[in-house]
């Protein structure tokens, strides 16, 4: 089977249950929101090394932002909840708080998990609370006004690890197709892409031939190792980038991948084929065949 | 499920307690065995059916309670009231919605003392005046409304919000003396005058105002400020009545001033314009 020319591999993207909350960000104007956005999702590409995985999913009309201001939405995803509650109050304390004239409000319905409900003590007795309708609100003192939170977001059932791999002739092809299809991508609703840029150069297996090391490179899709250990890259192949991606349901990842992979497809003729990454079907109940997708 | 519409067939000598009238629990019953409950008035007790013609009113899905030709003496309506819909065509008595903890409470016209006095949810509006006590406490007791939403379309008599701990209470008119005294959280809105005390002894909570009253010497000035959490209450306040998102401009800034620091201090009267 093949996509505007470029191979699909009879393959499939090897992905896992996750707990996930969607935060908004709201701010004076968008560049503040993106300030803050763009922190609070740093250091989130992966649970193994940053606890959660997190990024921006898009900009919110400022009509549906809870305080009416240029908005950013953002989802982080754990794999329970307990971590996800640390990671947000860590994460919002130190980059939201801290963020000029921001304010922060839950995104979504789901399990109640902390938001603003610790962070209240920053205001050493001065925070304000204030019920609205039946949601509670923290009021805390800053020295540019008031940092405004929600007192708790929702958290639901995820998934996290959807993944494709583009392999090209060359690391520009190879670059150039996935920058286009991060682009797709970051157009749809509820999915992020957390690893920056959206893209992934490091691949990894389970294990190592070093007993502390959990993770090593994936060996079957490095070129140059090719030659030296069993390979899945023919002679064509120059480069291999991979696109993560993260979704609040099996749909939505779906929906992200056909979108990046039709993108990443089109108008290059660098790209020789499109594969995915797995642990043979064992670890992840999530499974998305590529040929299933694009069909 | 059913409504039920209750008329007064004449004006009455002693004032009547209906808080046992709840729409869920009558809208089932036979208008016959409505009539036949008894109602406590005066030392004694007497008929519904002495007092109203009852009459079965269908009203769809929801409870319902419709009373006709109230005359300021029915008192309780809707006292307790957990779910379900009271219209009050009238004056409505003392005790209005005391301790209601949900459903909707009506009234197309005036109501007496301690309206949504101890009330925990749901919604009150009276579309005339409202007498003394509104949302505050019960006599004896420490704290007034603890949730919910009142709305007064005219004006409120004294102490209105009095010891207020959580919920909102909007006052399209004025308020009387000493309104938001002795509140614990909350917040109260008044679109007119607020009488003379209003704040003292405020220990948290939010007094809304379109103009600065004569405050208690231990209300100190804060500034102006663009407060992002009244962007969401004037969203609360237009879901309520429409015609207030029209006259509180979004964004503004707020002349704050904060009180009472005779005691918690930590309280606020806004005044927004």
């Amino acid at each position: 089977m093949d996509i505007h020319g470029v191979e699909l591999d009879d393959t499939f993207a090897e992905a896992f249950d996750m707990t996930a909350t969607r935060l908004v960000i709201t701010a004076h104007d968008a560049n503040w929101a993106r300030h803050a956005a763009t922190s609070m999702t740093g250091f989130a590409t992966s649970v193994i090394g940053c606890g959660v995985e997190a990024g921006i999913e898009g900009p919110v009309a400022a009509e549906r932002a809870p305080d009416g201001r240029p908005a950013l939405a953002v989802l982080l995803f754990a794999f329970d909840r307990d971590t996800l509650a640390k990671h947000i109050e860590r994460r919002v304390g130190q980059c939201v708080l801290t963020a000029p004239t921001t304010a922060v409000f839950a995104g979504l319905e789901g399990e109640p998990v902390n938001l603003g409900r610790n962070l209240r003590f920053f205001g050493d007795g001065y925070q304000i609370s204030k019920v609205i309708g039946d949601t509670r609100y923290w009021r805390v003192p800053v020295m540019d006004g008031e940092f405004l939170c929600q007192e708790r977001t929702g958290a639901v059932r995820a998934v996290g690890g959807g993944n494709f791999l583009v392999l090209a002739a060359s690391l520009e092809g190879a670059l150039a197709a996935c920058e286009r299809a991060v682009a797709a991508i970051g157009e749809l609703p509820n999915v992020i892409t957390p690893f920056p840029g959206g893209v992934v150069r490091s691949g990894s297996k389970i294990g190592s031939k070093y007993s502390q090391v959990p993770a090593s490179t994936n060996h079957l899709y490095c070129p140059t190792l090719r030659g030296l250990t069993e390979t899945r890259l023919g002679p064509e192949i120059g480069a291999v980038l991979e696109i993560v991606i993260n979704g609040l349901t099996h749909a939505d990842i779906t929906r992200a991948m056909r979108a990046g992979i039709e993108a990443a497809c089109s108008a290059d003729a660098n790209v020789r084929r499109i594969s995915a990454g797995n642990f043979g079907g064992e670890l992840g109940k999530h499974h998305f065949h590529l040929r299933e997708i694009m069909a | 499920m059913s409504g039920m519409s209750l008329t007064l067939r004449a004006a009455l000598s002693l004032p009547v307690d209906l808080s046992a009238l709840e729409p869920r629990r009558i809208a089932q019953m036979d208008p016959r065995a409505v009539g036949a409950l008894t109602l406590p008035q005066g030392n004694g007790t007497v008929r519904v059916d002495q007092l109203f013609d009852v009459q079965r009113r269908d009203s769809g899905a929801t409870a319902r309670l419709e009373i006709h030709g109230a005359d300021g003496r029915l008192d309780g309506v809707g006292a307790g009231l957990e779910d379900g819909e009271i219209h009050v065509h009238g004056r409505a008595g003392d005790y209005l919605g005391r301790g209601m903890r949900g459903g909707i409470v009506e009234v197309h016209g005036d109501c007496g003392a301690f309206a949504g006095a101890a009330m925990r949810g749901g919604r009150l509006t009276v579309v005339g005046d409202a007498g003394d006590f509104l949302g505050g406490p019960l006599p004896g007791r420490r704290h007034g409304m603890r949730g919910g939403t009142v709305l007064i379309h005219g004006r409120a008599g004294d102490r209105a919000g009095e010891a207020m701990r959580r919920g909102l209470l909007v006052i399209r008119g004025d308020a009387g003396a000493n309104c938001a005294s002795r509140m614990i959280a909350g917040t109260v809105a008044v679109l007119g005058h607020v009488g003379p005390g209003s704040g003292h002894g405020m220990r948290r909570g939010t007094l809304l105002l379109r103009e600065l009253p004569a405050l208690p010497a231990t209300f100190n000035g804060n500034g102006a400020h663009r407060l992002g959490f009244l962007t969401l209450l004037r969203a609360q306040l237009a879901a309520v009545d429409a015609e207030l998102a029209a006259v509180l401009p979004a964004h503004a800034r707020a002349e704050r001033w904060v009180g009472d620091r005779s005691v918690d201090g930590r309280g606020e009267v806004l005044v927004w314009r």
